[in-house]
């Protein structure tokens, strides 16, 4: 189509041109720029009013946190929960004071689901905002990636998710469970007589690191347990793997007989066709019950929950959990959703990470007191050992390993997306880094030791 | 379309196998009749809480023969203020007194699985019951799972003849429950000291066995043709409005996964209409008005995204993979911050479970219904290319746009109707695909690519191409993936794709002579 030699296209002299737009693009430059300049003045003078204000009310410099979770790309579905739980638990904090009569001031970031960013939005918060502390991650591999950054600028990661364990920093504290607090327990519960008496166990993940390391942990504890390896599956699938026939039909052969169990580290949008699939092939959960591990109430709200019934979850706290502060603390969270327009407003539930991400700030809090310094190596050896009535019950900060100490749950899905307790831990669970069926022979302290060790 | 035509009469087929299987579900059966607890019930009904081991069993096996699920509630009071080892001990009889009782509901399934459960219990008094129900029991399939039931039953008893019959019945049954015992029977009877009774026993065990496993290759390779068909289709549906769009148009619209997402949002919009405007005993009719909504919801923002970005861009297809990559974006975190995640379609009754056809092989419904639709879908877009005068016009356009502009025709127009129908088409595709997987932002990514794939592979400006791509590459996804796993089974498919691409680098249906551009 374009049939204009090229010496035709620009007629005007090459100086001409240059001389001709000149000035207008001089005079727009400094227009613009003087715009700019005008504005930035402005932004620092009223960015500066409102610390003037903030110092002024509390008297004191406040206490800058980061907050460093996904509020765009994939994650953002589970993460931003955790920035609204972290955001509630600070206007509670400021609204009783603050922290040594500071208040607390956070500084959010978004690292949009990008692993890199994440190590970027990290250096960020630690080297520029100089925050005190930070919350946030969500997946394993965004932890590995702001590991490095924390480590080399002696920062403070509270991480308040379940994990694969294997890990044992100096410079995270893990708020949420260990393999030892949650997918060994739940197997258990399973060959356990209350739990069924099951026998054959399929494990079946999404294709990354926490179901790998967490089914390599299991299959070794199968095995310690005296389960036969022909009894034993281990399937993954890649990330937002929708088509399930294939792998629910081994399944419907392999519970043939009965006595098999789903041990599911299926994560995010792959969980929906996957019991949607297994309930339309004829499965129940009376024949081979999906016990999942990344199934939680702020998962189930966005799901057809007609699929999962009598299916079960194991996790360290549920919404249902029977206490005055829990009840409490489910209906703050509502409040605070809906004063703040959240989506789903009063809609919203709670579950183990929110619980997790909220008892970290006070965690966090209580330390900078008791070291009355928000200074990281003096709140660091504060939390070691320390103790908080959290909406679940009372947890407890490991007195070395930077884990935390909680109640391990059973729990069975209901209808409308809650979870019915089938069964408790007697008491708290010690949290254990590294597992006692794949590394039995290392240990995380530091205290006695430098963080990993042989015992 | 030859294929298609095949295609039709497999679906025919299955959908026929279907109607004659479809369970009656006219069965008129009264509940139990639960007589006053005599004497000994009641007596029974004091000693079961009792400490004593022996009592308590005494108990509870008088109360498995004797009592019905009118003691439920009375079983329940006793069972909430017992110790750990009295619950545990009491759950296995108001298991069997519930099942028992459900084996007389007027619901197929809670019968069949009433059945089932009572099968695995292990406890010889339910082969009385089952063989009781068996009698007046006319559904097929329920029948089928009693005698399953019953022959386990016999099979763990202790009568060697019994045992003998109940491994002939089962392999009779060919069932796949039963592999485990009989297998142990096998291993029993291979054992020196193993006695004549066990050795026979372990011959008819042997034989069962191979009857029920050749059955299961053979449900096996059924299922297999059936998820390979049904992968297909949902890639064929996915494809087809992108087989358009990109195929007759030459438009690399990379928010074509995002109008997919419209579509499936406004599914969901409209069973949020039905169950806030509407009484309940209609909401399943929500599903069939969701599908004009979601085509013209899609429509429509395909029409808003063609006038405002892409006509601009038309022949510069960098710019339009950029600008429409943009577009998506938009569309998905639009999505993410007005609906956020409390998103679930619930499927509509009729479309919930399977249809179970031959003994071990289930077809969902959902993929029954997504297997019609797409060829619905592939009749529809035939007949509006060739037979309407709107297509002949799309067509003449896409083959030579300066010629067709002489002739009169709005081209203009044509480009914009041709997208608008396009992106309807993947409004449909999300409408249908609510019902496999879930309705989030990310819906359009996770198919976007293997939309691409399918047109690409089946040869750009090809329809035919697109159907038999989609054929191929989920046929053989299905073959690969029970050896190799989901995630081999992806990466091997991607590696023949790429060869085959470049062997025959403009796919299977190569356009011949003067194409669209």
């Amino acid at each position: 189509m374009a049939t204009n030699t090229p010496n035709e296209v620009n007629p005007v002299e090459p100086g001409g041109t240059a001389e001709s737009e000149a000035g207008p693009s001089r005079r727009e430059l400094l227009v613009k720029g003087g715009k700019v300049v005008a504005g930035i003045g402005v932004a620092a003078l009223l960015g500066n009013l409102g610390n003037w204000a903030l110092s002024y009310a509390a008297d004191k410099e406040p206490i800058k946190i980061g907050i460093l979770h996904s509020l765009s790309g994939t994650m953002a579905i589970s993460e931003v929960s955790l920035r609204d739980t972290v955001m509630m638990a600070v206007e509670e904090i400021n609204a009783k004071g603050g922290v040594m009569g500071r208040m607390i001031k956070p500084v959010i970031v978004d690292p949009a689901s990008n692993w890199d960013l994440f190590a970027e939005k990290a250096k960020q918060l630690l080297l520029q905002d100089k925050v005190s502390v930070t919350f946030g991650c969500w997946t394993s591999v965004s932890r590995k990636s702001v590991l490095p950054v924390f480590e080399k600028n002696n920062g403070l990661l509270f991480y308040p998710v379940q994990y694969e364990g294997e890990e044992c920093s100096r410079n995270v504290f893990y708020t949420g469970a260990a393999p030892n607090q949650q997918a060994v327990p739940a197997v258990d519960y399973l060959m356990s007589k209350e739990g069924g008496g099951f026998t054959k166990f399929y494990l079946l993940g999404t294709d990354y690191v926490y179901p790998r390391t967490t089914n390599k942990i299991l299959r070794a504890m199968l095995l310690a347990k005296k389960v036969p390896a022909d009894k034993i599956m281990e399937e993954y699938t890649p990330f937002h793997h929708q088509d399930y026939q294939t792998i629910c039909g081994k399944l419907k052969k392999f519970a043939a007989g009965g006595g098999a169990a789903v041990i599911s580290t299926i994560n995010g949008d792959s969980n929906v066709p996957f019991y949607k699939e297994f309930a339309n092939q004829g499965l129940r959960a009376e024949d081979a019950p999906i016990m999942a591990f990344s199934v939680a109430e702020d998962e189930l709200r966005g799901m057809d929950t007609s699929a999962l019934v009598g299916h079960l979850a194991a996790w360290n706290y549920y919404q249902s959990v029977d206490t005055p502060q829990n009840k409490q603390f489910v209906a703050n969270f509502k409040a605070y959703c809906k004063k703040n327009n959240l989506p789903d407003g009063d809609k919203r539930v709670t579950d183990d990470p929110i619980e997790a991400a909220y008892f970290g700030v006070y965690i966090w809090k209580q330390a900078v007191e008791k070291a009355a310094s928000a200074d990281v190596d003096k709140v660091r050896k504060a939390v070691y050992g320390s103790k908080f009535l959290a909406p679940g019950g009372e947890i407890m900060m490991d007195a070395a390993n930077h884990h935390t100490y909680r109640p391990v749950l059973i729990g069975e899905i209901l209808a409308d997306g809650q979870f019915k307790v089938v069964s408790r831990s007697p008491g708290l669970v010690k949290p254990e880094p590294w597992s006692e069926f794949t590394n039995p022979e290392k240990g995380c302290d530091w205290v006695g030791h430098q963080g990993t060790y042989q015992k | 379309m030859v294929i298609s035509l095949g295609r039709t009469l497999v679906a025919l087929g299955i959908v026929g196998l279907l109607l004659l299987f479809e369970p009656s579900r006219a069965i008129a059966a009264d509940g139990p009749v639960s007589a006053p607890p005599t004497a000994s019930v009641e007596q029974a009904l004091t000693q079961v809480a009792s400490e004593d081991e022996s009592i308590r069993q005494a108990a509870i096996r008088l109360l498995i023969e004797q009592g019905d699920a009118g003691l439920l509630p009375r079983l329940e009071a006793i069972r909430a203020n017992a110790s750990r080892s009295i619950r545990q001990a009491i759950k296995p009889l108001m298991d069997l007194l519930k099942n028992r009782a459900k084996l007389a509901s007027p619901d197929s399934d809670v019968r069949r699985s009433a059945a089932t459960d009572l099968g695995s219990s292990g406890n010889p008094s339910a082969i009385a019951w089952l063989d009781a129900a068996k009698v007046n029991e006319s559904n097929k399939w329920v029948r089928y799972t009693i005698e399953e039931s019953a022959a386990l039953l016999r099979l763990a008893s202790g009568d060697p003849s019994l045992k003998v019959a109940a491994a002939e019945k089962l392999g009779e049954l060919r069932s796949g429950n039963a592999v485990p015992a009989l297998k142990a029977l096998v291993e029993a009877g291979a054992v020196a000291e193993a006695t004549e009774q066990q050795k026979v026993l372990a011959k008819t065990a042997d034989a069962a066995i191979d009857r029920i496993e050749t059955w299961g290759d053979w449900a096996n390779a059924i299922e297999t043709i059936f998820r390979g068909i049904s992968l297909s289709s949902i890639l064929l549906i996915m494809s087809l409005g992108l087989a358009i769009v990109f195929g007759l148009m030459g438009v690399i619209n990379m928010a074509h996964g995002e109008l997919m997402m419209v579509g499936a949002y406004a599914t969901f919009v409209t069973q949020q209409c039905f169950t806030a405007w509407f009484p309940p005993d209609v909401f399943d009719w929500y599903f069939p008005v969701a599908l004009p909504v979601a085509f013209l919801a899609a429509a429509g923002s395909g029409f808003l995204l063609e006038t405002t970005v892409i006509r601009f861009l038309y022949g510069r297809p960098l710019e339009t993979m950029l600008a429409t990559w943009g577009v998506s974006l938009v569309l998905m975190q639009a999505a993410r911050v007005y609906f956020g995640d409390l998103t679930a379609v619930v499927a509509p009754g009729p479309l919930r479970g399977g249809a179970q056809v031959l003994v071990g092989v289930y077809l969902p419904y959902n993929r029954i219904f997504i297997i019609a639709l797409s060829i619905v879908c592939v009749l529809g877009i035939y007949f509006a290319l060739f037979k309407s005068n709107l297509g002949l016009r799309v067509r003449a356009v896409t083959q030579n746009r300066n010629m067709s502009a002489c002739l009169g025709i709005p081209t203009r127009k044509v480009d914009s109707y041709t997208f608008a129908f396009g992106s309807g088409l993947a409004g449909i595709a999300g409408w249908a695909l609510t019902m496999v997987g879930n309705v989030d932002p990310g819906l359009g990514q996770n198919y976007i690519v293997d939309a691409f794939m399918v047109v690409v592979t089946g040869g750009v400006g090809k329809l035919a191409g697109t159907i038999v791509a989609s054929l191929g590459i989920g046929g053989l996804n299905k073959l690969i993936e029970p050896g190799l796993g989901a995630v081999y089974g992806k990466v091997l498919i991607l590696v023949m794709v790429i060869l085959f691409l470049q062997w025959r680098p403009s796919g299977l249906f190569a356009m011949k002579g003067r194409d669209a551009d």
